[in-house]
């Protein structure tokens, strides 16, 4: 029988306090970035220009058929030989984790978009409003309410697909612990751990998330 | 009459596809007048009005409403996003499902239009929105969502919303089909008062009685074309064509209008 000792993790305690803080902030960073990225394409997807869709298209299907880990591995290593830019495995993964996550973000705003009744747009351009801004003031408000609990579970889906970065030597919390297990040759509490510290922060987001679904689906 | 018409189409096409909607339609709206369209459903009346304000492009064919003209077909031009937006906000449109916002209240939805498009001041707009409310006679619910009203008071909110823009003509479509039968009565009063104000208006509808009653004119519509047209009781009581006939003897053609007692 194994012998549990997680005493023995407390002196890696400032790696692991280390590592999650480069976890948390990269899922900032990727989730800002991705909404952008989502948002450029939801539109694009949305354009009266054939030629702007199908680059939109493209660029969705590129990232959201494509394993994540494979697109982190060809951001740091095969796209600096093709594009002649060097970089830090940091840029590559956020670049790839954003990119990723975008291609999600922009069905769920694209979805969001186009679930509201074309009636709407209508009154708004019989009021003689421009389509930006009864984009603006009619369709968005609305779409944004019913798009919320998608996007928060999207990003909670970032939140744990960080954890790639560490193939990168990217030193999030995945990589700090495997620091520590090879150092403390206790793998299993170590690992233990990072699982647990996960769940901790994401449990809590998710009860949120629901909560504002349900306020949301009374709101109706 | 087209020299005073306030609202003038010639020989208007539109197709979706291979279905030719709207077949070399023409039509004159004096000033002040009031046009009923009426005909069964896919005979074009429908989209006949939405190309009145350009919510949909015609193929072909001309449209004037007021000092503004648009060509469509062979040769010119389609109008600038900007310059539609333009040319809408000088018409109101009142919609079969009414298409309120549901996020705003019902202040903020007549509100909208004079804020967002004319660019006014809030208290002004606020102030212009109270009296568009209590002309519908809903002053009251300022400050109720939609959501929580009957659907006659919807499309009163609805008319005070288009009104606000202060429009020079109002295009009515079917806006009382959505309606509880003892609703009706509220909404088409609005209207009635209205056309007793001088509104210049087009009506697509299935009330007989009420076009018989408000409109000056009235135009028969089946497949794309107009079958009859001419001064609306003279339609009514005594049509030429046999298509108007035959779509005529399904209603009601005389008789008071609904009674309005769900006004609150």
């Amino acid at each position: 029988m194994y012998q549990w000792d997680f005493g023995i993790l407390w002196s890696y305690r400032w790696l692991f306090l280390n590592g999650l803080g480069v976890t948390v902030g990269f899922t900032v960073v990727i989730v800002i970035l991705g909404l952008v990225f989502g948002l450029f394409g939801a539109f694009g997807t949305l354009s009266r220009f054939r030629a702007v869709r199908m680059i939109a298209l493209t660029f969705i299907e590129a990232f959201r058929c494509t394993p994540i880990l494979v697109q982190l591995i060809w951001f740091y290593y095969a796209l600096p030989i093709l594009a002649g830019i060097d970089m830090t495995p940091i840029t590559a993964s956020a670049l790839a984790l954003s990119l990723y996550g975008g291609s999600f973000y922009s069905e769920i705003i694209r979805g969001g978009i186009i679930s509201i009744d074309k009636g709407q747009s209508e009154a708004g351009a019989a009021l003689g409003m421009t389509p930006i801004q009864s984009m603006r003031r009619i369709v968005l408000p609305q779409a944004i309410k019913r798009m919320i609990p998608a996007l928060m579970n999207q990003s909670i889906i970032q939140f744990k697909n960080t954890s790639l970065v560490s193939v990168l030597a990217v030193p999030d919390l995945v990589y700090q612990s495997q620091v520590a297990a090879h150092d403390s040759y206790r793998p299993l509490e170590t690992y233990t751990a990072v699982a647990v510290a996960y769940a901790a922060i994401l449990i809590p987001l998710t009860i949120l998330v629901r909560r504002g679904e349900k306020r949301l689906a009374v709101g109706e | 009459m087209s020299e005073t018409a306030k609202i003038e189409i010639r020989a208007l096409r539109k197709s979706f596809g291979s279905n030719e909607v709207l077949k070399s339609i023409s039509l004159d709206v004096a000033k002040g007048g009031v046009v009923a369209l009426i005909g069964p459903s896919g005979s074009g009346k429908s989209t006949l009005l939405r190309c009145i304000n350009l919510l949909v492009v015609p193929d072909g064919g001309s449209v004037r409403v007021g000092d503004t003209s648009f060509a469509f077909g062979d040769g010119s031009k389609l109008p600038g996003v900007k310059t539609l937006a333009k040319f809408r906000a000088t018409t109101g449109m009142v919609f079969q499902h009414f298409n309120l916002f549901p996020h705003m209240t019902t202040l903020q939805n007549v509100m909208e239009g004079p804020v967002t498009v004319r660019r006014m001041a809030k208290a002004d707009a606020e102030k212009l929105a109270r009296a568009q409310l209590a002309k519908v006679g809903l002053a009251e619910k300022a400050d109720q969502y939609p959501a929580t009203l009957s659907g006659g008071q919807k499309q009163r909110v609805a008319i005070a919303r288009a009104l606000a823009m202060e429009p020079d003509v109002m295009l009515f479509d079917e806006a009382t089909s959505a309606l509880d039968p003892e609703l009706v009565g509220e909404v088409l009063n609005v209207i009635q008062q209205l056309a007793s104000e001088g509104m210049t208006m087009v009506i697509v509808t299935h009330e007989i009685a009420f076009a018989r009653e408000v409109a000056d004119r009235l135009i028969f519509m089946r497949d794309g074309v107009v079958v009859e047209e001419g001064p609306a009781r003279q339609v009514i009581d005594n049509p030429q064509e046999a298509a108007t006939r035959a779509f005529l003897s399904h209603f009601h053609r005389t008789g008071a209008l609904p009674p309005a007692n769900a006004v609150s």
